[in-house]
């Protein structure tokens, strides 16, 4: 008897023990899935910066993925002040202060614009308002290409063509749609006893706006800004559309670099501008990641 | 006078911007397919010749070309993108002590550029000194990768370039919707005995329905609007292998200069993104009555 | 303005629609100076939407409404001398407590010392001097409630808007709070207009009691007249806890003396004397009628107030003491009926007791139209 109680107990513990391992299997498996998942979001990023650091010789006689022999930045020199993009070559400093002078205003306008209009679309709504929004909202999502040319030909007649403030407007004008989105999402979450109690306390539409309604906004402010700096300095398709050389923004000239026919294909310059242009929006990304992941639900999430 | 002040403020706030959108939206639409009927060249012309340019467009091989790849493109760029997406996003979700520098890996590819991101993938695929050369650097010698350059297969690398861009971004959406799914549903579950696999099978991803009709919206909207890819990653070629809609578009428009080609192009694209679009706005809009 | 009263509010011949839909019909009501009116009535039945076009936060889309004698058509919130509590207590979230209250004054360009004195005048009525540079968001429910009650008194208004303020409140501090409230109208001898759908909270602070259905309003008296004479029998319904039996009963007259008839479970009738005249039951005849009657009027025979009460058997189906006072359940005219009895009696349920229906306190109501009839 007392050997049968000592047999089920050993393999109670035999049968735990193989529970225990099955276990630290699943988990490592799943670990493992997830480190391979990472380099391969990784690999990229790798391969750029790596390449970015190698002279063209170790890039034609190395491997991909192999590090670099001696670390040389030249090629990072060379990318920020002597890439030939076309006939020009200065690099890719000129067009990286044309994208700069280009998402400050158009960051800053159409937030403005979308924190008014949300304020507006969520507390102070009229007859007709909601459709109002709909209206804006689908402005968010039509294919670009069906505006480019009537555009083009608007811009041109502002005496807009090629400069730096038509694609500011540009910016702004489609824009508007998502920061509008994202305020008013925002602002339909606050009571609307607050905007009456002020009301009976004596303040108007603007002084509640301010006194208010802007405190209360950081954080959709931080997350617009960030959503809206993102789409601009990504933008390739306006850039390319409407801007002439001395004003294209660093997508455009990126582009040029890697597409330039001059001289020998330069993979390390290539790369290293590619970095050059992709800074910034990263910089921002791993700063304020959970604002930036905010932006992505929230522009795809409910209207 | 500042009481009538008081009372229009909400529209006179509003009216610029909504003036904005009537104008440079739905008038420039307008415009566009006012002159996708028309026989403008170079310039644009604005007497009606009827639908001529769709004529043109169902004769025109890049066209067919162009729509033939938008749909490859499209259905493998969302069928991956969300496979994986959803993949990492159930991973994610096994109490994983490292997940936030993980999804931060997943989803950085997001913040880049389609032009660097393409000028990445580019080099890393192409045929000379890329992927193919570390595949013989590894012994495996006679490994040939030559999709960018293969007519029948450059538009595939612009999958595996967009898949890439975007699948992070779809697990951020799965992501946020497991974790909003009722614990107690899933705890009754787990009480009875149900399997963690069953579990997601049969609670959590059909009650994510929502989520996958935002994540199919964004990623077609996306692949219907997808230009600055194909320009960086393969120029649209070789030859116009890899034309999608929005880059025959800016070709017809910008260096071919037949206007009237571009506009009708561009009608046909934004007739497809209308019937994706306007069914799912208006459902979202839609009062909702609790 | 069509007469000149001392009101301080009177309302006339109010409609309210959205859109196509009317929420308020046809409202006539009034107050005298220092009087506490309490809005009732259940969710939805437009006590907000009136509340909020007496502060001109809604337009009306008929009739006036006078505030201190004064049309207030086209007169916005700011400038009709009015304060309001809201449900929510809508404090201004990125201000203290102490910017909350003076925002108003300070808006209106008051003189800084005179805001700083009122502050402390109200912070020191209220007891929350110590709270003045919290953010909302770092107070209890009770104290919230105390700051947006803060900033309505700092108005000093001719008139006070209360929307259900009590209601976010657990229990004891809703008692606690609306005992306040009682305090400070007394000692300030304000006039206000209270919301509330708590029957309870309308019966303590009233000195007049308003209640509503759908949009129209049902009765307008003070509380004790709500209360035992009830207009119809949604108001019978409506106001008291546990609520008035409302039983189905046939009403004979017979030359001088009436009698009701109630349909028992086991086939009998019991039969009531009843000594007031029903109204549409003229010399003799008979009248299908309901009978209204509250618990604390179907006693047990020991009870002080079951002197002049009319004895019966009853079946007893359930029994629920409840500490000061035990219910019972008993069935009548198809109907439950619950009595309210003393806390020491004994009853025990599927047994039958005595219990006395005292009808001078009942109500009769017309069984289609529900309006009362005696
Ligand atoms: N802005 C509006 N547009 C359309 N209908 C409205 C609006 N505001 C209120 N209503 C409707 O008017 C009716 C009355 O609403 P109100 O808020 O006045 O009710 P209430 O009596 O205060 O209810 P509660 O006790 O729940 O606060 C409701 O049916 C509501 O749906
Ligand atoms: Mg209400």
């Amino acid at each position: 008897m007392t050997d049968i109680s000592v047999n089920s107990v050993s393999s109670e513990k035999n049968a735990a023990r193989i529970r225990l391992a099955q276990r630290i299997a699943l988990r490592f498996g799943l670990y493992a899935m997830l480190l391979v998942f990472a380099l391969y979001y990784l690999m990229p990023l790798f391969v750029m910066l790596t390449t970015s650091l190698k002279s063209l010789d170790e890039i034609r006689t190395g491997s991909l993925l192999s590090l670099p022999r001696d670390i040389d930045f030249t090629s990072w020199a060379t990318a920020w002040s002597g890439a030939c993009t076309g006939i020009q070559c200065d690099g890719l400093q000129p067009f990286f202060w044309n994208s700069v002078l280009l998402s400050v205003p158009a960051v800053f306008l159409s937030t403005l614009l979308g924190a008014v209009n949300g304020y507006v679309l969520a507390q102070w709504r009229f007859k007709g308002s909601n459709i109002l929004f709909a209206l804006m909202l689908f402005g968010c999502f039509i294919p670009f290409q069906v505006v480019i040319l009537p555009m083009a030909i608007v811009l041109g007649k502002l005496q807009l063509a090629g400069t730096i403030g038509g694609l500011v407007l540009v910016h702004v004008v489609y824009g508007i749609g998502f920061t509008t989105l994202f305020f008013r999402n925002f602002y339909v979450t606050v009571p609307q006893e607050l905007v009456k109690a002020a009301k009976v306390d004596g303040a108007g539409f603007f002084r509640i706006f301010y006194s208010i309604f802007l405190p209360i906004s950081p954080p959709i402010i931080v997350v617009t800004v960030i959503w809206q700096f993102t789409q601009i300095w990504n933008d390739f398709l306006f850039g390319v559309s409407f801007s002439q050389a001395g004003t294209q923004p660093i997508t455009v000239a990126l582009n040029n670099i890697v597409n330039s026919t001059t001289g020998v294909k330069e993979y390390n310059v290539d790369m290293a501008a590619a970095i050059i242009a992709a800074l910034p929006t990263l910089i921002v990304y791993v700063v304020a990641g959970k604002y930036f992941i905010r932006g992505l639900t929230a522009g795809s999430v409910k209207g | 006078m500042t009481e009538w002040l008081e009372k229009h403020a909400p529209k006179m706030v509003l009216a610029p911007s909504f003036i904005a959108i009537l104008v440079f939206v739905y008038g420039f639409i307008g415009w566009t397919a006012y002159v996708s009927f028309t026989r403008s060249k170079l310039l644009p012309k604005y007497d009606l010749k009827g639908t001529i340019q769709y004529e043109r467009l169902a004769d025109s091989p890049r066209f067919e070309v162009a729509l033939t790849n938008l749909a490859i493109f499209g259905v493998l760029f969302i069928l991956f993108a969300t496979i994986i997406g959803l993949t990492l996003a159930i991973l994610l979700d096994q109490k994983i002590r490292t997940e936030g520098p993980l999804r931060t890996i997943y989803l950085y590819p997001m913040a880049l550029s389609f032009i660097v991101t393409g000028t990445a993938w580019k080099w890393i695929l192409n045929p000379g000194l890329g992927i193919e050369s570390v595949m013989h650097d590894l012994g495996w010698t006679d490994f040939a990768f030559n999709w960018l350059v293969d007519p029948n297969l450059a538009i595939y690398t612009v999958v595996i370039a967009g898949v890439w861009q975007s699948s992070g971004f779809v697990m951020a959406l799965f992501l946020a919707g497991l974790r909003s799914v009722d614990n107690e549903v899933i705890r009754a579950a787990m009480v009875d005995g149900v399997s963690t696999p069953r579990i997601y099978m049969s609670i959590i991803i059909p009650s994510m329905a929502p989520i996958f009709l935002s994540a199919f919206i964004v990623l077609s909207h996306l692949a219907i609007k997808s230009f600055d890819l194909v320009i960086a990653l393969t120029g649209g070629g070789p030859g116009y292998a890899t034309d999608m809609p929005a880059t025959f578009m800016y070709a017809m428009a910008f260096s071919r200069g037949d206007i009237g080609q571009a506009a009708s192009s561009a009608t046909v694209m934004m007739v497809i993104v209308t019937a994706i679009i306007v069914p799912y706005l208006y459902s979202e809009l839609r009062p909702r009555h609790d | 303005m069509t007469e000149t009263t001392q009101s301080i509010l009177s309302i006339e011949n109010l409609d309210k629609s959205f859109g196509a839909v009317k929420i308020l019909k046809d409202i006539n009501v009034s107050i005298e100076p220092g009087e506490f009116l309490v809005l009732v009535g259940p969710s939805g039945c437009g006590k907000s939407t009136l509340l909020n076009c007496i502060a001109g936060l809604e337009e009306s889309t008929a009739g006036d409404i006078n505030i201190g004698g004064r049309s207030m058509i086209g007169v916005a919130p700011k400038d009709r001398d009015i304060a309001m509590v809201f449900q929510s207590y809508a404090l201004y979230p990125t201000m203290t407590v102490g910017k909350n209250i003076t925002f108003g004054m300070k808006v209106r360009g008051t003189p800084e010392a005179e805001q700083q004195a009122k502050l402390n005048e109200v912070a020191t009525l209220l007891q929350i001097d110590h709270l003045l540079d919290r953010k909302p968001s770092q107070l209890s429910g009770g104290q919230r409630q105390r700051v947006a009650m803060g900033r309505a008194l700092v108005r000093d208004p001719q008139l006070f808007l209360f929307d259900e303020p009590l209601s976010n409140l657990d229990a004891k501090l809703r008692v606690e709070m609306r005992t306040e409230i009682k305090r400070l109208h007394q000692t300030l001898g304000a006039s206000i207009v209270y919301v509330t759908h708590d029957q309870i909270e309308a019966m303590t602070l009233a000195t007049k009691i308003v209640v509503m259905k759908d949009g129209v309003i049902q009765q307008v008296g003070t509380p004790n007249e709500i209360y035992n004479h009830p207009a119809n029998m949604f108001v019978a319904d409506f106001m008291g806890s546990p609520s008035m039996n409302l039983i189905p009963a046939q009403a004979t007259s017979s030359g001088n003396s009436t009698q009701i008839s109630i349909a028992r479970a086991a086939g009998d009738e019991l039969v009531l004397n009843f000594d007031r005249e029903i109204s549409g039951l003229n010399g003799s005849g008979s009248k299908e009628v309901i009978l209204g009657l509250r618990p604390e009027n179907i006693t047990d025979p020991l009870s002080i107030v079951a002197q002049s009460g009319q004895l019966a058997d009853c079946q007893i189906d359930v029994v629920e003491p409840a500490g000061s006072d035990t219910f019972v359940v008993t069935s009548l005219g198809g109907k439950q009926v619950t009595a309210r009895l003393r806390a020491d009696a004994e009853v025990m349920a599927g047994q039958s007791a005595s219990l006395a229906f005292d009808l001078t306190k009942a109500s009769v109501f017309e069984p289609d139209s529900g309006a009362r009839i005696a």
